[in-house]
């Protein structure tokens, strides 16, 4: 492992970026901009900037204080506050955050919010985290926009026009009522113009692992990729820059045959080409990562960078249909796939990336990710005969990190991937 | 597959619709554990149970309302095991304007009749819908008239018999629930038993994974009248009659659906507060106490609890809580909780005086 881990300049961009979001946030009472809180998943930012308001991201919140080690903490004070050790932690670790000061990564206090956009993809756990929080923040409005499941493989006519429908009469109106501004659709499409490039310089970055070897990783890396675009930048021309400075750098590792970075430097050997399923552990990522790197197994695909939007299968916004083009981005997020789709997906990264392997980080907290995640290895392994691992843990509750289960798990993995190359090899 | 779904879309098609509940305390899991975690409730690996047991073979369709992330992954389940002729995850709309989240609902249900007339080519005429309808609203109408009873004679009628009976009618035609129903009111109607020292009390958080009739049985006997509960809520979704005399009975049923719908853990309750909600109904009820019961792992029912346990605090309204799952076999905990529950409101409090 090469231990020189200097920053490219594309994690400078990023950190520059997240950190005048926050600083922008914290400023915002004294700025007189007003604060949206919303979610990743069908995260319709461009909408929120066009207004010139500011988004808040619960789930970013809640996984930040995870890799600061504060989420035990919080989660512990929502129990006592009458939350069930059973449910969702990422709830549980915003309530508590709240309770002590919403203190956010920066040190600084996120504002209140003055909308909830409650636009609720792929996960039904939203709709009750935004009854906590209309509680926790009364007499603050709630938008809500209600993304139609795909349970017929499909986006129909009747969903997309349900959508638009809550765009035009729920949504807009009430950013408009909060934020004084009108809505500005040319402000929209100039917005959707800057994610199109977004979007396809993120396909371009994720398709760069099919090189040997992969000159990412694209999960434990893959979540600071997927960063900017789910954390407020949507729409940006900063996030146009970002990617395609990001893209352009990556396109230089392959030219000098480089692996992918992490926390201790270039992976020189490339042994396992794995794709994973599920969101990682934030409370142990750098451990976490460790296992993997320090095996040589590198992730090719994964199904959680696709958490704020799929676009492998060729959908794009489209800015000159600005609303509609928002609601199908909505229901096009990986959570929102029936479980048909995510096979077929998954199967589909696992052929195109070449994977030895597939893995499942089976969560706790995210029923939306783990119902099903069972029998989508079945059905993986049936179709395509790949060796499938599956190890458990949360999202940012440290309890539910067991770092001995896992490293034993994931070496009996690997040792099975390791012999299956030996008979491939031999025959 | 609970909560709601208006079943009077498939008496009018000429169907019947069949309330598939889990396998509560009667089946053995064996298979169904290989295809949920151990974090996940229980309700879908029984189902998952009884499907690969080739319990559901005479089933023409599987619909899935939309509840949580548990049940709407478990229709992409069946749809992969290729069950039945049509599988439907009933999107049921959180928008409750009739031109918007109506407008949607009423192409969610004609598409579950597209799916029921390629089977049996059955057009549903305002005429049948409508008949449809009636018997439905006689069916809820009867059914309150049995809570009704209960709330004020609740002697007359144990809970997990109230249980079995609302229960058998997601297992029969409507027309014979009717009569049974009808029945039972008779009876219930005249004195029988004796008033027993005991507290009345709610149960709330049961609205999807039914407990075992041994709870319901363990309550009662731990020193409480059940009065009013979540309980297979689907059967009383609708609050009121829903119009039979329009030429449009669909856009009646939709009407019904955004402005009766009583208040659940799976609806968003925006305008509508559910703890405001919960407080009337407890006022009506006229109960002593409240008792959260739900099942283990339900993220809808447990997320809600802080919320409504908050407005119990603030109101002076006695509560206690805990989890079931639908095959809990060992009640004594529970007895000895709820036993207590019961005894110090009994010995010691005045009777409830919801503040204001």
């Amino acid at each position: 492992m090469s231990k020189d881990v200097a920053k490219e300049r594309s994690m400078i961009i990023q950190k520059e970026m997240i950190a005048n979001h926050f600083m922008a946030l914290s400023t915002a009472k004294e700025t007189g901009k007003k604060v949206v809180y919303t979610f990743v998943p069908g995260n319709i930012s461009e909408l929120i900037l066009s207004f010139d308001m500011l988004p808040v991201y619960p789930e970013i919140n809640a996984l930040q204080s995870g890799m600061r080690k504060k989420s035990g903490d919080y989660i512990r004070d929502a129990e006592q506050h009458g939350h069930s050790e059973d449910v969702c932690t990422y709830v549980k670790c915003d309530v508590g955050m709240m309770i002590n000061g919403n203190i956010g990564p920066t040190g600084e206090k996120i504002p209140n919010p003055d909308l909830l956009l409650l636009s609720y993809t792929g996960c039904f756990t939203f709709l009750k985290w935004f009854e906590t929080l209309e509680r926790l923040y009364p007499g603050v409005p709630v938008a809500l926009l209600h993304t139609p499941y795909q349970e017929a493989h499909k986006i129909t006519p009747e969903m997309t026009a349900y959508m638009v429908k809550q765009l035009k009469e729920e949504v807009i109106p009430k950013m408009e009522q909060v934020s004084g501004n009108k809505y500005d659709e040319e402000k929209l499409k100039a917005a959707l113009r800057n994610s199109s490039k977004v979007e396809q310089h993120i396909i371009n970055i994720f398709d760069t692992t099919k090189h040997r070897p992969s000159p990412i990783d694209a999960y434990f890396a893959g979540v600071y990729y997927i960063g900017p675009i789910n954390s407020g930048f949507r729409g940006t021309p900063q996030a146009v820059d970002y990617y395609a400075e990001l893209y352009k750098e990556i396109l230089e590792r392959i030219d000098n045959k480089l692996g992918p970075i992490t926390p201790e430097g270039v992976m020189e050997e490339e042994r396992f080409r794995l794709v994973v399923e599920g969101p990682p552990n934030w409370t142990h990522f750098r451990e976490f990562w460790k296992l993997f790197y320090d095996m040589g197994a590198v992730i090719v695909a994964s199904s959680y960078t696709k958490v704020g939007g799929v676009y492998d299968m060729g959908f794009r916004v489209n800015p000159d249909k600005p609303l509609e083009s928002l609601a199908e981005y909505c229901m096009n997020c990986y959570t929102n796939l029936n479980l048909q789709q995510r096979v077929d997906l998954l199967s589909k990264c696992i052929t195109d990336y070449h994977a030895d392997g597939f893995l499942v980080n089976s969560i706790k907290s995210c029923n939306s990710f783990s119902a099903g995640q069972l029998m989508i290895m079945q059905q993986l392994e049936r179709k395509l005969e790949i060796p499938i691992g599956f190890i458990e843990s949360d999202l940012v509750d440290p309890r539910y990190f067991s770092y001995s289960n896992i490293k034993n798990r994931l070496e009996s993995f690997f040792q099975m991937l390791e012999q299956r190359k030996m008979i491939i090899n031999r025959a | 597959m609970p909560v709601y779904f208006p079943r009077e879309i498939i008496h009018a098609a000429n169907g019947l619709a069949v309330g598939i509940f889990g396998g509560g305390d009667k089946k053995l899991i064996l298979k169904g554990d290989a295809y949920y975690q151990s974090y996940i409730c229980h309700m879908p690996r029984s189902i998952m149970e009884l499907v690969l047991d080739s319990h559901f073979e005479g089933f023409d369709g599987f619909i899935f309302p939309s509840i949580c992330d548990v049940i709407r992954n478990l229709s992409g389940m069946f749809q992969l095991l290729e069950k039945g002729s049509f599988i439907k995850y009933l999107d049921l709309p959180q928008n409750f304007k009739s031109h918007i989240g109506g407008e949607f609902y009423i192409h969610e249900l004609q598409t579950v009749l597209n799916s029921v007339y390629k089977i049996n080519g059955v057009e549903v005429t305002p005429a049948r819908l409508n008949h449809s309808i009636s018997l439905f609203n006689r069916n809820r109408e009867l059914i309150h008239r049995i809570y009704a009873i209960r709330q004020d004679f609740p002697w007359r009628m144990t809970a997990a018999d109230v249980y079995n009976i609302v229960r058998a009618g997601y297992v029969i035609p409507v027309e014979d629930h009717n009569a049974i129903l009808e029945q039972v009111i008779a009876l219930v109607s005249e004195e029988n038993g004796e008033p027993l020292d005991k507290i009345r009390v709610l149960v709330m958080g049961a609205f999807c994974e039914q407990p075992p009739l041994g709870l319901i049985r363990t309550i009662e006997m731990a020193g409480c009248y059940i009065t009013e509960d979540d309980f297979l809520l689907g059967s009383r979704w609708i609050m009121g009659n829903i119009d039979t005399s329009t030429a449009d009975p669909m856009k009646a049923l939709t009407d019904a659906y955004l402005e009766k719908s009583t208040f659940s853990s799976s609806v968003y309750d925006v305008g509508n507060p559910k703890e405001a909600r919960l407080l009337e109904l407890i006022k009506s009820r006229n109960v002593d106490g409240v008792i959260f019961a739900a099942p283990s792992f339900c993220d809808p029912a447990l997320l809600d609890h802080p919320i409504l346990q908050k407005m119990c605090n603030d109101r002076n309204i006695r509560f206690i809580s805990f989890l079931y799952s639908e095959n809990t076999g060992q009640f004594k905990v529970i007895k000895e909780q709820v036993g207590t529950f019961s005894d110090s409101i009994k010995l010691w409090e005045e009777p409830l005086q919801v503040k204001k």
